[in-house]
């Protein structure tokens, strides 16, 4: 089970109107890299992982949640608002007649989420290099979403969140080491 | 701008045409410290909780800074 805290992880906070940026983040919401691939991945991969590891697997997981949280309030933030007219400029009209300005998962391109982004392999290595990829790739998109905005508060989210996927990433590095028994092997120099 | 850290700063060079339209731009690249971290260990410098909490990360072996005047060319 999950218990809820009602605030976000990070604040989030948006200084200009922008619907553009949102179309932009939105990659991170429901693309393959995304925080729902990253969130639905993790918590599903940890029945079928060794004892040592599921932990790893629920935190980064649950983590992701509120990660997918952040970007569902920066998308909220800078759409609800904008006019008809104003997603149309920000190339947000496809979304629109779909969607209005709900959220929806999809990529920046528009295609929906799908469970086809992500594997359970049930092979140990398998799945943890898959979930280091994963956490690379959505650092990289950060650091392109980061360098195609100026809006200090925005950036100033992103550049938390992307830091995270770096600790995830070595957590999981971590954690293949703890597989190969690496601790507990006798080192000689 | 955040203190930058070029030592995470990677450069390459590819090959470029005369007939290429745009000018040549050297391409980075950054490897973050959970390339080269070794197996977490108990002793190590953190931040304080509210650094930390703005910076992402506990520990300063493991920050990255981003964005970087470097991929902008600044350390060019």
């Amino acid at each position: 089970m999950w218990i809820y805290e009602k605030k976000l992880q990070y604040p989030v906070r948006v200084s200009k109107c922008d619907p553009h940026l949102a179309k932009m983040l939105i990659e991170q919401y429901g693309g393959a890299d995304g925080e729902l691939s990253a969130a639905l991945r993790y918590l599903n991969q940890r029945y079928t992982i060794p004892d040592k590891v599921i932990g790893l697997l629920t935190d980064i997981g649950t983590e992701e949640f509120a990660h997918l949280e952040m970007i569902a309030t920066m998308v909220y933030k800078l759409t609800k608002d904008a006019t008809p007219e104003q997603m149309k400029a920000a190339g947000l009209v496809d979304h629109y007649v779909n969607h209005d300005n709900a959220l929806f998962y999809h990529n920046a391109a528009g295609t929906p989420w799908t469970a086809a982004y992500i594997q359970a392999k049930g092979d140990p290595i398998a799945d943890l290099y898959e979930d280091i990829a994963a956490e690379e790739k959505a650092r990289a998109t950060y650091q392109w979403i980061i360098d195609n905005t100026d809006d200090p508060d925005i950036v100033d989210s992103l550049k938390f969140l992307r830091e995270r996927e770096i600790v995830h990433s070595l957590r999981f590095r971590e954690a293949v080491e703890i597989l190969k028994e690496y601790n507990a092997t006798q080192k000689v120099f | 701008m955040e203190k930058q850290d070029p030592s995470q700063w990677r450069v390459y060079h590819p090959y470029h045409s005369p007939f290429d339209p745009c000018p040549a731009r050297p391409k980075h690249f950054i490897i973050p410290p959970n390339e080269t971290a070794p197996f977490q260990t108990s002793a190590r410098k953190q931040y304080s909780p509210h650094e930390a909490l703005r910076k992402g990360t506990l520990w300063p072996d493991y920050y990255s800074p981003y964005p970087s005047s470097v991929r902008d060319g600044g350390a060019e």
